[in-house]
């Protein structure tokens, strides 16, 4: 039996190392702006007072994560400073990017992953090995955690890593302790609340609900270390007096229902119904108004971005996630059993995913490693996890938009999906069949069905006429419409800007790296601040600032326009200039 | 979501996954090896082509540093000659083609290879191939579309070479365990020193290798043509697949000897490698000028008997005995010619006497090792030939392939820190002794030859001493009075485990024919 254990334990720790691997070999591949977003927290944390944390504005990413993520980057900050003081620094690091900067990020994900590691080895270590092994390859080897911890770069191997560790106390029976990791995560990331009904039907059903006096005294302690828990994080918040703006910072409603990056959710369907609807009354005759926001844009102000169905608020989001998390609360209060909570949080975060506000394509991944855990326990439950964690892989394939990393997203999701197939069709093995035929060809009773087929058939589809037949046909039309708006051309000092608006000649962007790496022109897209020479100037606008002056400013602020020439110019107010430089 | 070893319990193969729950049993590649060969081979190759994209992202040699660039501008050079320049100006100095610079030095197998890849990079980006223009180009997509040149010829040749080798070896060798045949197919995929140098350093040694191995995979199902068509291409894409001639030459000859008809055989053989060759060289047989002209490109023997710190026979002794000052070059070229024939005289004559599959396998690593100790104008990545053949035989001798690839990436060190691979280096180093120790421990090798007196523990100091100069080499400014001290220590280290290791490969090649004989024997007496 020992012996068993220290074995188990070596393989696990190879699963990792070889995760390890790949993920110190992803260092240099593209980093999307959330690796500056973290960067900036490093230096905000480490060069501010905590009084400044959540009002500092230096760059446009300011601190949105609750107080727990904080003290961990003021944590790594330490760490950031000795290797390069520079990644710490508010000004000057402002969109560092030299390898001091890259290796110290991306190896401080990879090092705290090995919460992930310690989280599924607590979880599993009283399975047996073939279960065991498998939800470790599930989940270690995630694709999806690899393209958005190791590539796109964000922290959430550590944060789910977390997660598992509080399921896992949960189904050793230790509820105090599991709610209380709970409550510390919400600390570190509050989109993992969505889960939180669940865990208060669990905790107060199976924790609290035995006997008026033990049930009482129970209640009272699980209060008392939640409250203590948030009191560690939000405290000095609140004793400072800046409750509010760290709520502010943290729920953005103002931006709108749908992320940038659609995600995959109802709310998809429900633009698109919108859309239609309007196209057919107005076919029909109706006079219908053609909404003046966007889904996409990051602010969506007051107007209703919906033509004919009523507009959604947060709060509707908010009824519906409650709504559709009902049932499995029932089924929680009827029979709290420990070995379905993994199943009823990764249903919480399903709900929450689908009708949610302002979902990022991302939070899939809340599901779909709680519910690697569940894939272990019934062949039906594998059937769907195969679909669910492939659909859900899939769909983070635009957030890696660059080509070179093109064969890497591919591949790790064809990887996964033969590590499933071998894996569920070796824990579900036939035994009967497999006796009978000699031969060593394992029978299994693992396979999907024909609807299941033609719908990853039907991936596979989008994925070759997405890839290289669109860009093949539409490059063609696009051409042709170019060449239209080229044909009117103007002479940019004769353009006259109205009101308090300057027009700016962008400078040209550096089209290589200091390597002599050649960007594509979407990295180029994605960079935030925009240099140029202003060309004419509005009646409104003051002295300081006139034709020949260099400026600043973000290209949220700018509006570019196609002037015919070769150059590149913006319309910009004047208060929306960040400086003058020389 | 790597790889490949799900592991599981279960002892050897299909018995049962239930039955082996008992600690040393459990098997790291059960789980993907239950379907058979084939579908553990796709599992792998997904990984390994997972592995060999990532490392496509580092820099390659030269990134970056103008004039002369590296063998990344050499191959992007030769794109740019051989799609803009027709066939018979590819090796000769004009106008256009300036030989000084990166002049095509491969045969032309090498050159057709590179035609196609320019096509393929005129299409997407013609800047990057035009005429004289893109000397030195380098950009984003340049970068991109070179480095999948290299990972669809490792899919296409590499790859599929690799699956008929295993199928063939394994379906002859009998006992193995569908687990040691994952790990088989797994330690030659993810060979860190050929994914390094494709894939990092940039080179197409896929190819050749490839070539190679299929038709070493010939040899073993015994398909005559087909190997001499296969090693015929081999050797016109890179003249270094001659190292392992004389081990093809003396099996075929071993074999056709024992035929009844001999010199018919031969004389089939002789075709076949006629007919090949005549093929791939056509453009250049029209007169004896051109043929000459290629040729006099193809061996470089005014660049001297060694170059850089190779941990050869000639640049190791030369630290005591200063050859380039003794001997001419003419003569050192005989001398060199002359003890690579005599080191791989011993394997040939085994082959010749008593041709075997195995015996063969062996005669591959003797004879390639051979060239590479002692042949005139050995590169650092000649190691990739013998550390090739050590990889078909990893499950024969595992313990000497496991310090066989440390010492052969380790002579590539000096090289890979410039490249600024040092990372992939690591990391590649570290990934391969996880896979290779999910082998399940096999009873120690039988052989007496390393098992003197002394043997491990020298090996471990031998160890200890170059994980101190990986440190050392990073860290510490070489003395200026000798800036390439700790280049020459490395070479040393390497090479005396070189010799070691030939010393110990030839000895088991004749310990083998003995064997076969006794077996032969015993089947006659039946």
């Amino acid at each position: 039996m020992e012996l068993r254990e220290s074995s188990d334990r070596r393989l696990l720790l190879r699963f990792f190392a070889v995760a390890t691997a790949v993920k110190l070999l992803l260092i240099p591949s593209y980093r999307s702006t959330d690796f500056e977003v973290h960067r900036n927290w490093l230096a905000i944390t480490h060069s501010l007072p905590l009084s400044k944390w959540y009002f500092d504005e230096t760059s446009p990413w300011t601190l949105d994560y609750p107080p727990f993520f904080a003290y961990f980057e003021r944590f790594l900050s330490v760490f950031a400073r000795l290797v390069d003081p520079r990644i710490v620094d508010l000004q000057s690091g402002l969109d560092y990017s030299a390898e001091s900067v890259i290796y110290f990020q991306r190896i401080s994900v990879i090092v705290s992953d090995l919460c992930l590691l310690y989280g599924v080895y607590r979880l599993t270590r009283k399975l047996e090995p073939m279960k065991r092994n498998l939800i470790c390859a599930l989940v270690i080897w995630s694709p999806g955690l690899l393209i958005v911890d190791h590539i796109h770069f964000q922290y959430n191997g550590f944060l789910l890593g977390w997660l598992l560790l509080s399921i896992s106390f949960l189904q050793d029976g230790r509820d105090l302790f599991g709610g209380f990791l709970f409550a510390v995560l919400l600390c570190f990331k509050h989109l993992f609340a969505v889960a939180a009904p669940v865990y208060f039907v669990y905790l107060l059903r199976h924790y609290c609900w035995s006997g008026l006096s033990t049930g009482f005294r129970r209640l009272v302690t699980l209060g008392t270390v939640v409250v203590a828990v948030f009191a560690a994080a939000y405290g000095p918040f609140i004793y400072i007096g800046q409750i509010k703006q760290v709520i502010s910072r943290m729920f953005p409603f103002g931006r709108g229902l749908c992320h940038a990056y659609w995600a995959p959710n109802v709310w998809v369907f429900y633009i698109i119904l919108d859309k239609g609807l309007a196209f057919l009354l107005r076919k029909l005759g109706f006079e219908i108004q053609i909404p003046s926001a966007s889904f996409t844009g990051g602010l969506v102000g007051d107007s209703s971005p919906f033509a004919v169905l009523p507009q959604i608020t947060p709060l509707t989001t908010f009824a519906m996630v409650l709504l559709a998390i009902t049932p499995c609360l029932i089924k929680a209060w009827k029979k709290p059993q420990p070995g379905h909570v993994a199943r009823w949080i990764a249903y919480a975060y399903t709900c929450g995913f689908l009708f949610g506000w302002h979902v990022h394509e991302k939070a899939s991944l809340h599901f779909t490693i709680p519910l690697a855990i569940v894939a272990v326990q019934s062949l039906e439950d594998a059937k769907h996890y195969f679909l669910v964690s492939i659909v859900s892989c899939y769909s983070l394939f635009p957030l890696l938009y660059e080509p070179r990393e093109y064969p890497i997203k591919v591949l790790l999701l064809l990887l996964h999906c033969m590590v499933m197939w071998l894996g569920f069709a070796a824990q579900y093995a036939d035994e009967k069949a497999s006796k009978k035929k000699e031969a060593g060809e394992l029978k299994s009773k693992f396979g999907i069905g024909c609807l299941e087929k033609s719908y990853l058939m039907g991936l596979v589809m989008v994925e070759i006429v997405s890839q290289f037949l669109h860009p093949f046909f539409l490059g063609i039309r696009r051409g042709c419409l170019r060449i239209n708006a080229i044909s009117t051309k103007w002479e940019p000092t004769k353009v006259v800007p109205q009101a308090d608006r300057v027009l700016v000649r962008l400078e040209e962007l550096a089209q290589t790296t200091s390597g002599g790496v050649l960007l594509p022109k979407a990295a180029v897209k994605f960079e935030r601040y925009l240099t140029g020479e202003v060309i004419s100037v509005g009646s409104e606008v003051g002295q300081q600032v006139g034709p020949g002056k260099k400026v600043l400013f973000s290209d949220v602020s700018a509006y570019e326009v196609d002037l015919g020439t070769g150059a590149r110019h913006c319309f910009c107010k004047e208060s929306d200039l960040l400086a003058l430089v020389e | 979501m790597p790889k490949k070893k799900p592991a599981k319990l279960s002892g050897d193969d299909i018995a049962a996954p239930l039955s082996a729950q008992v600690g040393e049993s459990i098997d790291t590649w059960w789980w993907l090896s239950h379907k058979g060969t084939t579908i553990s081979f796709l599992c792998i190759s997904l990984f390994a082509l997972l592995i060999r994209s990532a490392v496509s992202m580092f820099p390659y040699s030269g990134a970056g540093t103008p004039p002369r660039f590296g063998d990344f501008e050499a191959q992007r050079h030769w794109m740019e000659i051989t799609t803009n320049l027709p066939a018979i100006d590819w090796y000769r100095n004009g106008t256009y083609n300036d030989l000084t610079y990166w002049g095509l030095d491969y045969p032309p197998l090498t050159a057709y290879q590179s035609y196609i890849h320019g096509i393929f990079l005129r299409m997407f980006n013609p800047e990057s191939v035009s005429l004289l223009t893109s000397h030195g180009h380098e950009s984003y997509l340049g970068k991109l579309l070179m480095r999948w040149t290299v990972l669809s010829s490792d899919l296409l040749i590499f790859f599929p070479a690799a699956l008929f080798f295993v199928l063939v070896y394994h379906k002859n060798r009998t006992g193995s365990s569908k687990s040691e045949v994952a790990w088989h197919i797994a330690m030659i995929l993810l060979n860190p020193c050929l994914i390094l140098i494709d894939h990092g350093h940039f080179q197409y040694n896929c190819i050749s290798l490839g070539l190679t191995m299929g038709a070493i995979a010939a040899v073993l199902c015994e398909s005559e043509v087909l190997i001499c068509v296969l090693f015929s291409l081999a050797l016109s894409h890179k003249q270094m697949s001659a190292y392992f001639a004389p081990a093809f030459f003396s099996h075929l000859l071993g074999k056709c000897l024992r035929r009844k008809n001999p010199i018919l055989s031969v004389l089939k053989l002789g075709i076949a490698v006629t007919v090949t060759f005549v093929i791939v060289w056509w453009p250049y047989l029209h007169s004896l000028d051109d043929f000459l002209m290629v040729l006099s490109r193809l061996a470089p023997f005014e660049r001297g008997i060694y170059e850089d710190y190779v941990a050869n026979f000639w640049c190791t002794t030369s630290i005591l005995i200063k050859w380039k000052k003794l001997f001419t070059t003419p003569s050192l070229k005989s001398i060199s010619l002359a003890a690579t024939i005599l080191a791989s005289l011993p394997s040939m004559v085994q082959q010749i006497i008593s041709p075997s599959n195995e015996g063969f396998l062996y005669g591959l690593l003797n004879s390639s090792l051979a060239f590479y100790l002692f042949s005139f104008q050995v590169h650092e990545k000649s190691i990739l030939m013998p550390f090739l053949s050590a990889t078909l035989l990893a499950l024969k001798i595992p313990n000497h392939f496991n310090h066989l690839t440390y010492y052969a990436l380790f002579s590539m060190f000096p090289l890979l820190c410039r490249d600024k691979l040092l990372l992939p280096y690591l990391t590649l180093s570290l990934l391969f002794a996880f896979i290779y120790h999910t082998k399940q421990k096999t009873k120690a090798s039988s052989s007496s030859f390393t098992n003197f007196p002394g043997y491990v523990s020298l090996l471990r100091t031998h160890f200890f001493i170059s994980l101190a100069l990986h440190a050392v080499y990073l860290t510490i400014q070489p003395p200026q009075k000798y800036p390439f001290i700790f280049e020459a220590l490395i070479m040393i280290l390497c090479f005396s485990y070189f010799i070691l290791f030939a010393l110990y490969t030839n000895y088991t090649q004749w310990i083998l024919s003995s064997h076969f004989r006794s077996k032969d024997k015993e089947k006659k007496q039946i």
